[in-house]
């Protein structure tokens, strides 16, 4: 990969990790009044798949969406102003963390009923294959909502319907608390979608330079035969199922576990590779400092923005157009 | 006598009759999970075993079904929602299956099942995580429901909901759980379908459901500074309805205001303020008032949060226009904001 793509890639990863380090940071001052699901850890996903679809992706994601969002839209100044419940995010505030969305970019929104956005994403795809939109629609869910009748119902209809839009299952083992192994009847995911007419990947690395080549490979062959594709990406969430403890605190997990994820983090380890490949640590620093400061002004602007007007709650219940 | 809250009564009375009755069973998404859904399930593996207090995949239907026919074969299951929009994905389970089964085998079916819910606001939950969709179940015959409002009444509605024959939807509105009161250490059953009289008063009955119970006898309290006396009263029952109880305090009363923890629209206070007003059509000196959440999604920011839902303050300003008093000076007046319970963060 060209240093370049590298770099653009890092600066995805750095970006979302930087943007939820702030909201650890401040969260405790609470003016931000949004439960909140972090991607931390997770990051290499969202940034290997939407940038390999390079702005022509339309997502779907959960409430665990930061990541999705940042990497989708770029938008950190919308995104703190959400979060902090101000008129200038995405929603008046009336969203949260919960529900990010900018459907003018692609990010068509995220859901935290578990499951609900795969049958959508299924829907968005044939729109997007009868208006030849080009775009690609990638619905992004945890391993739990595998659980779910309506994945399989989604994933079914796809392969029926040959849509080629890509199904993320984002592996992190754990449903809130409950692991995968109490709540799977069977030893392997990716053997059960392989019976479906469909494309199946799996990848462990964690790496955003694989996830971005797997998915530009996945995408064209999906296109090719016109079908859908599923990734199993097993991932570590490193922060508590909510809020911002560490994952590991807890009595249900090994913080070990956690531990041995961090030693190959993913945006520690593409910024070592980018120094390996000959990018200056001068340059690295430079970008990493611009963004703190952007971040910074992102968080300032929001604190300084109206909170919504009373009149407010009762906008946007029906659309209005203007 | 011992206090407890309203969380540990919940979890005696199950405990209480899981030690009574072995076919008694806990389940549920999270159930057994160290947070214990509010502290209601803890314990209970740990005492009945992972065969009787479990957690399940998240397969919210396929959940409910195998509740039905558990009930079917002789158990009595209790099904345990961390939040009431996830039974949403069960609805086909509870209403065309659960609802009308004992009805399409004539009669001869028992269904001793309980779905327990968590409903209404908790810190900036926004539109998908603090429903509380009464009115969904009320409207289905063959379910009863109730939502209790006190320690006592959760445990013994909780025992009367375990033993009944019928499938009982038991909804918990989440800052309930912290409500601390005596409760009797016997497990007793207190009947489904009677309302309670929380506080007697002459001049206005205030009907409450859930959550709004506390506010309301935050307003009586506010109120009786003033001269005011309202009477509050809990159904605690929803469905079936306990319609003599509310009818005679507001033959006595002449004026009606309905509290609902819900949407207004086409909700349960529209059940409450229309039975009473048949009943009571020529003593009442006005229309009943209902008062409920905006007809919105619910918003996630504080601001609009505040706007969305009412409080005891809402219903002092809907008794001074229905009696032509005040308006009292409430400064000073500390109104409940449960929501600063839960500090941010997370
Ligand atoms: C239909 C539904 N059931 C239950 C829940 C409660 N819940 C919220 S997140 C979650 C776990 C989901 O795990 P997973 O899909 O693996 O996603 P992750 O949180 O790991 O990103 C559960 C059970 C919910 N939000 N929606």
């Amino acid at each position: 990969m060209s240093i370049e793509l590298g770099f653009a890639l890092y600066k995805g990863l750095y970006l979302a990790r930087r943007c939820e380090e702030y909201i650890v940071r401040h969260y405790p001052d609470d003016e931000m009044k949004t439960p909140m699901h972090m991607s931390m850890g997770q990051e290499a996903i969202p940034v290997g798949i939407c940038h390999a679809l390079a702005g022509k992706a339309d997502i779907l994601a959960t409430y665990r969406s930061h990541a999705p969002f940042l990497a989708q839209t770029g938008d950190h100044g919308r995104f703190f102003a959400e979060l902090h419940g101000r008129v200038t995010g995405t929603a008046d505030g009336k969203s949260g963390s919960m529900h990010l969305s900018a459907p003018e970019a692609g990010m068509l929104g995220a859901t935290a009923i578990v499951g609900s956005n795969i049958s959508v994403a299924v829907g968005a795809a044939f729109a997007n294959e009868r208006l030849g939109t080009g775009r690609t629609v990638v619905a992004f869910f945890g391993d739990g909502a595998v659980d779910e009748g309506t994945f399989w119902e989604s994933i079914n209809v796809a392969s029926l319907f040959r849509l080629p839009l890509l199904f993320v299952c984002e592996d992190n083992d754990y449903a809130v608390h409950t692991p995968k192994s109490l709540r799977r009847g069977y030893a392997s995911l990716t053997a059960i979608v392989r019976g479906f007419d469909c494309l199946v990947y799996e990848d462990e690395s964690n790496d955003v330079e694989t996830i971005y080549f797997l998915t530009r490979e996945a995408i064209a062959a999906a296109r090719e035969r016109r079908c859908p594709v599923f990734f199993n990406l097993k991932c570590c969430r490193y922060l508590d199922h909510i809020g911002i403890a560490p994952d590991g605190d807890a009595c249900y997990r090994e913080p070990d576990d956690v531990q041995s994820w961090r030693a190959r983090d993913c945006v520690a380890t593409q910024r070592a590779r980018l120094i390996r490949r000959g990018l200056s640590e001068e340059i690295l620093a430079d970008h990493e400092q611009a963004t703190d400061r952007a971040i910074e002004i992102s968080i300032a602007q929001a604190l300084a923005a109206s909170v919504p007007a009373p009149d407010r709650l009762y906008r946007g219940v029906f659309h209005e157009t203007s | 006598m011992r206090r407890l809250s309203f969380a540990e009564a919940v979890r005696e009375a199950m405990v209480q009759e899981m030690e009574r009755d072995p076919t008694v069973f806990v389940f549920g998404i999270g159930v057994p999970s160290h947070a214990k859904i509010f502290g209601t399930t803890a314990g209970l593996e740990e005492q009945f075993g992972a065969e009787r207090c479990f957690d399940t995949p998240i397969s919210e239907e396929s959940m409910t079904g195998f509740a039905l026919g558990a009930a079917l074969r002789g158990l009595r299951p209790v099904h345990v929602h961390i939040r009431v929009d996830f039974l949403l994905l069960a609805m086909n389970q509870l209403v065309n299956m659960i609802s009308c089964y004992n009805y399409t085998t004539g009669g001869r079916t028992p269904i001793p099942l309980v779905i327990r819910a968590i409903i209404g606001r908790g810190w900036g939950q926004g539109a998908q995580h603090s429903k509380s969709l009464i009115s969904y179940f009320t409207h289905v015959p063959g379910l009863k429901v109730v939502a209790p409002t006190t320690p006592v009444d959760a445990k013994g509605l909780m025992i009367a909901a375990i033993r009944s024959e019928d499938p009982v939807i038991f909804l918990e509105h989440r800052w309930l759980h912290w409500a601390v009161d005596a409760v009797p250490e016997d497990a007793a059953a207190s009947p489904i379908g009677t309302a309670r009289v929380l506080r007697r008063g002459r001049d206005l009955t205030v009907v409450a459901v859930s959550w709004m119970v506390v506010e309301a006898m935050h307003a009586a309290d506010i109120l009786a500074r003033h001269g005011i006396e309202l009477e509050v009263i809990d159904p605690r029952t929803l469905a079936p309805l306990d319609v003599d109880t509310l009818a005679a305090s507001v033959s006595r009363t002449r004026t009606c205001i309905v509290a609902d923890c819900d949407w207004v629209f086409s909700g349960f206070s529209a059940e409450l303020a229309a039975s009473i007003t048949e009943r009571c059509f020529g003593q009442l000196t006005k229309p009943v008032r209902r008062l409920g959440w905006a007809h919105t999604p619910c918003p996630t920011v504080r601001a609009l949060e505040n706007v969305f839902y009412p409080n005891a303050e809402t219903i002092v300003h809907v008794v001074e226009d229905m009696l032509g008093c005040g308006p009292f000076d409430l400064a000073g007046v500390d109104f409940y904001n449960h929501e600063n319970r839960f500090k941010g963060p997370f």
